[in-house]
């Protein structure tokens, strides 16, 4: 590795702040073109019924509507498709996923008609014109119930399981022998809804002289949608354009094709005319996917000193009515992460996908990881509970040691390095441990519930190894040194909050010793960039940055035999340092990048035989996925009255490799951990047996504000990665999944006197103060 | 039950045409009056559909598109904009009720290039991720200190905590007000 000067781990303000501090980004609905109509879509209202008939013909007439279709117009104008699943399993029942639902609706929210007109609120009155008969059917909505029989979602399939997966990896059978006790339980992973502040929004425009489709959209896979797209019209990939632009937070839920996206883009296409729909929020809220949702009965053997020995796990996983583009995929990663930061000798797992009569689940914020972490780091405190250890004990006792890395788990995993006893040293000397057990210990004789939880957890990111992948692994940068010194870089990453522009700048900065400012990142457009795959799975920097590092390299090489020739050097005795390049002992040699590139465009003075210009495009495919880890402390007083959790404080030691701008990695975290902590304590998607969305807006989905969040207490430790030429780590994701089980342990252990085992995810305070007042036979004292 | 209504409500809501954000079309039996809107000090002339709602009518009429739509429903404060210097929900209330009040949007914050002090502080303390509930927060952080409100953090956090933000900012942005303030 080259010498990264200062700039690498400097906490540089982000280059995207200005325009979004004063209301000059461009976020979908922002863009304006003359001649627009508007889209709106007419959804089931019903979570499962027959589609009797579908009349647009009222519609129609309505004035400023342009066009009306249901599922049947679109297939005899020719569009007869399936949405997408790229996820694959032995055995998937991959049912078909039309855009608009033919005979059947499956879901609340189910597209079934679209009308087109003038205005949006034209389209929106013409909605109440279209006329559906539904015929309902009993819903397939309780999970564990849908898996054992009817109703059935898809009939035809004469099953609700989409897949089976078993994992069962070392010798259960003798690990669960030499077990002295075994701990079992229910976990739920309740069901979450992203809801990103921008909704679905998209705007597509077919240019009819160049024959040619341009879809702005709020997504995270940019060149992954034209690709599907392109396919799914039966245009050539060259006449798509997708292009991104300020993207209002995606948390993986803009990871996908939707449905409304193929419409909308047909409908430009049949129209001749730009055609826009903005979702509105109730239907981000029922037709977006949703995340999470299992139900996990697990087993834990453990010897009496805390030595974890085996694991049995069966998972239910709700998959919703159909798979959207990852859907089945993101549950199988719950079995390979679910040793944690352990060591097992036996693991059996299976992992059950049903499907229901909800909204798909697929990737969010974490996405199949979280349920793992959450499961290992409650049975670890399980265990701790059940032989009367310190959780902090049984944890140390169990962790792989910093000195095994490369570490392969038990699920097959090669964890790529780490040392999970300095994370959780650190975090226990920010939270003084022993002084807080005896704060604990005074207040319990005062009537006052203080409890401390732990969370030791390791997460899987930088997605990752094509072969380990659903869609290509790698991605891509080129970067372009300008005839004036200025450089360009076009990423094939697609950030959306996550300041990407401002780190790879930071990147080229240090590397190529060029000021910050001459230095442009472009991202999201597929007429601009070069194929790249995406941002998700904390992948932006692991992969895309390391793209970035490997073009740096081949711009530095080539400078190099540039600046060689201009100095009558050998090659081999010019380097780069500093950011300049120069003759190893003779500091008089020196020159810029801007002078090499300047060479390099003029096409005067070069070696013989080396092509003009200085730019280079490289991908990166990461060798391995990436490893984060740390260790999280959550203290919280439940109110004997209220039944209240509050968090008193929140420590969380994270390491994420080497860090390019800790401004960036505090603000990741500092996300990860309001979302996992609102899954401990606030947010719950429920459906009631019919199949209705009952939290459907934000009144009614209890995602945090800013009173329920206190500042965070934030560190870290720095273990670099050697997957990647950069040293880092994800670390969008790792907030989420290390907080959740720190936040429910605290509140079990806060709960431990009135003999409280476990409660169900969010921790509600009418169902804490349930528990703190339930009498010896389990029935509450009113 | 009455949740369960309350859902099926708002989705076909969504439907319904209860969002509008264009100018009347001949489907409207609606009246289209025609008033005059004073917005970051300058008057415009407006003739919309009276269902028209001011945040559409900003956005839509006006192209003064920093102010965001998040939820439509006066449930996440994205769309907050100060009337008379408070703040309110541009979603919930009617452009043509505020013919002769003083709207001030995101776009009027700064002067010139000059930002305002809290678009700074949002700055300096890392307040913003996606930055799509920023404008909202900013105009409701100038709000609450117009109101009085600004008087410690857990009162910040109190009176922020009618705009969301997703990317979970929320001590960064209460450093930030209690920064420009000059309180902790």
């Amino acid at each position: 590795m080259s010498t990264i000067p200062s700039m690498i781990g400097s906490p540089i303000r982000r280059r995207e702040d200005p325009r979004l501090i004063t209301g000059r980004a461009t976020y979908v609905d922002d863009v304006k073109m003359v001649g627009t109509v508007y889209a709106a879509f007419v959804r089931s209202p019903y979570g499962h019924a027959k589609v009797r008939s579908v009349d647009v013909s009222a519609a129609k007439e309505r004035p400023g509507v342009v066009a009306a279709y249901a599922a049947a117009d679109l297939i005899a104008a020719g569009l007869n498709v399936s949405i997408p699943v790229a996820a694959d399993l032995p055995g998937l029942k991959k049912p078909a996923h039309p855009p608009l639902a033919i005979d059947e609706v499956r879901f609340v929210g189910e597209p079934v008609a679209v009308v087109v007109a003038n205005t949006p609120y034209a389209a929106r009155d013409a909605v109440e014109a279209v006329a559906v008969e539904y015929d309902q059917l009993e819903a397939a909505i309780d999970l564990e119930k849908a898996a054992a029989g009817p109703p059935y979602v898809h009939e035809d399939l004469g099953t609700n399981v989409a897949f089976v997966m078993p994992v069962k990896t070392g010798d259960p059978e003798a690990a669960f022998a030499e077990a002295d006790v075994v701990v079992k339980e229910r976990i739920v992973n309740q069901r979450l809804i992203p809801c990103p502040m921008e909704p679905r929004s998209m705007l597509a425009h077919w240019d009819t002289g160049a024959a040619h489709l341009t879809l702005w959209t709020s997504t995270q896979i940019p060149h992954l949608l034209r690709t599907n797209l392109a396919l799914l019209l039966g245009l050539g990939e060259i006449k798509v354009r997708v292009i991104a632009p300020e993207v209002g937070g995606g948390f993986g839920a803009k990871l996908n094709l939707y449905g409304e996206e193929i419409v909308v883009s047909w409908l430009s296409t049949q129209l001749g005319r730009p055609v826009k729909y903005i979702e509105t929020r109730s239907e981000n809220f029922a037709a977006m996917t949703h995340g999470r949702d299992q139900i996990q009965y697990i087993e834990v053997g453990a010897k009496k000193d805390g030595t974890i020995t085996g694991l049995r796990m069966k998972i239910f996983a709700n998959l919703g009515a159909y798979h959207q583009l990852l859907t089945p995929g993101i549950p199988t990663f719950t079995p390979l992460m679910s040793p944690g930061c352990y060591k097992l000798t036996g693991f059996d797992c299976e992992v059950t996908g049903v499907f229901t009569n909800t909204m798909a689940t697929d990737a969010y914020r974490g996405a199949g990881r979280p349920e793992a972490t959450f499961m290992i780091e409650r049975a670890i405190d399980l265990v701790a509970l059940e032989l009367g250890l310190d959780p902090v004990d049984v944890r140390r006792k169990n962790f792989i040691g910093s000195g095994e890395f490369p570490f392969t788990t038990i699920t097959g995993l090669t964890y790529d390095s780490g040392n999970y006893a300095a994370s959780l040293d650190k975090a226990l000397e920010l939270v003084d441990y022993k002084g807080l057990r005896a704060k604990q210990e005074e207040l319990r004789k005062q009537g006052r519930y203080l409890g401390i939880g732990f969370s030791t957890y390791v997460e899987v990111c930088g997605m990752g190894p094509s072969a380990a992948m659903p869609a290509p692994g790698w991605d891509s940068a080129q970067v372009r040194v300008e005839p004036t010194g200025s450089v360009t870089v076009m990423t094939g990453i697609s950030p959306h909050g996550q300041g990407e522009e401002t780190t790879f700048a930071q990147i080229v900065s240090a590397e190529l010793g060029v000021p910050i400012d001459s230095v442009s990142v472009i991202h999201g457009d597929t007429d601009k960039v070069q194929y790249g795959v995406g941002t998700f799975g904390s992948r932006g920097t692991a992969v895309g940055g390391a793209a970035l590092k490997l073009a740096i390299d081949s711009i530095q090489a080539k400078a190099v035999k540039i600046a060689a020739h201009q100095w009558e050097a050998n090659p081999d005795d010019v380097e780069y340092k500093d950011g300049k390049i120069t003759v190893k002992g003779d500091p008089s040699k020196s020159m810029t990048t801007a002078e090499v590139g300047f060479t390099a465009f003029r096409g005067v003075g070069l070696p013989p035989g080396l092509e003009p210009g200085l730019d280079a495009t490289r991908r990166f495919e990461p060798p391995n996925f990436v490893y984060p880890f740390g260790a999280h402390v959550c203290v919280v007083e439940v109110d004997a009255d209220t039944g209240e959790a509050k968090i008193v404080r929140y420590i969380a030691v994270d390491d994420c490799g080497r860090v390019i701008n800790p401004l960036i990695v505090d603000g990741q975290i500092h996300g990860g951990l309001a979302q996992g902590i609102a899954q401990a304590l606030y947010e719950e998607a429920v459906y009631d047996e019919n199949g209705q969305l009952v939290s459907g807006t934000f009144m009614d989905y209890a995602m945090p504000r800013a009173h329920q969040l206190l500042a965070f207490e934030t560190d870290r430790t720095t273990t670099p990665s050697p997957v990647n030429p950069l040293g880092v780590k994800g670390v969008g994701e790792a907030g989420t999944i290390g907080s959740t089980p720190a936040v429910v342990n605290a509140v079990m252990d806060a709960l431990a006197p009135f003999g409280v085992k476990n409660i169900d995810m969010p921790l509600r305070p009418e169902k804490l103060w349930k528990a703190m007042h339930a009498n010896s036979n389990g029935k509450v004292n009113e | 039950m009455a949740r369960t209504s309350l859902s099926a409500v708002a989705l076909q809501l969504s439907g319904s045409g209860a969002a509008v954000s264009e100018p009347a079309g001949p489907a409207s039996a609606t009246a289209t009056p025609t008033f005059v809107l004073d917005v970051n000090g300058r008057e415009h002339q407006l003739t919309v559909d009276a269902r028209v709602t001011l945040l559409d009518a900003l956005r839509d009429r006006l192209g003064l598109t920093g102010t965001k739509k998040g939820c439509d429903q006066g449930t996440c404060g994205a769309c907050t904009v100060l009337v008379n210097g408070r703040r309110i929900d541009s979603c919930l209330t009617l452009a043509v009720m505020h013919e002769g009040d003083r709207v001030t949007t995101i776009e009027g914050l700064a002067s010139g290039e000059q930002l305002h002090p809290i678009q700074a502080a949002f700055i300096k303390n890392d307040a913003f991720q996606c930055g799509y509930c920023t404008p909202g927060q900013l105009m409701s952080a100038v709000g609450m200190v117009n109101e009085g409100h600004a008087i410690d953090r857990n009162t910040v956090r109190e009176q922020m905590s009618g705009n969301i933000c997703r990317c979970g900012c929320y001590p960064h942005i209460v450093d930030a007000v209690l920064d420009w303030k000059g309180r902790s």
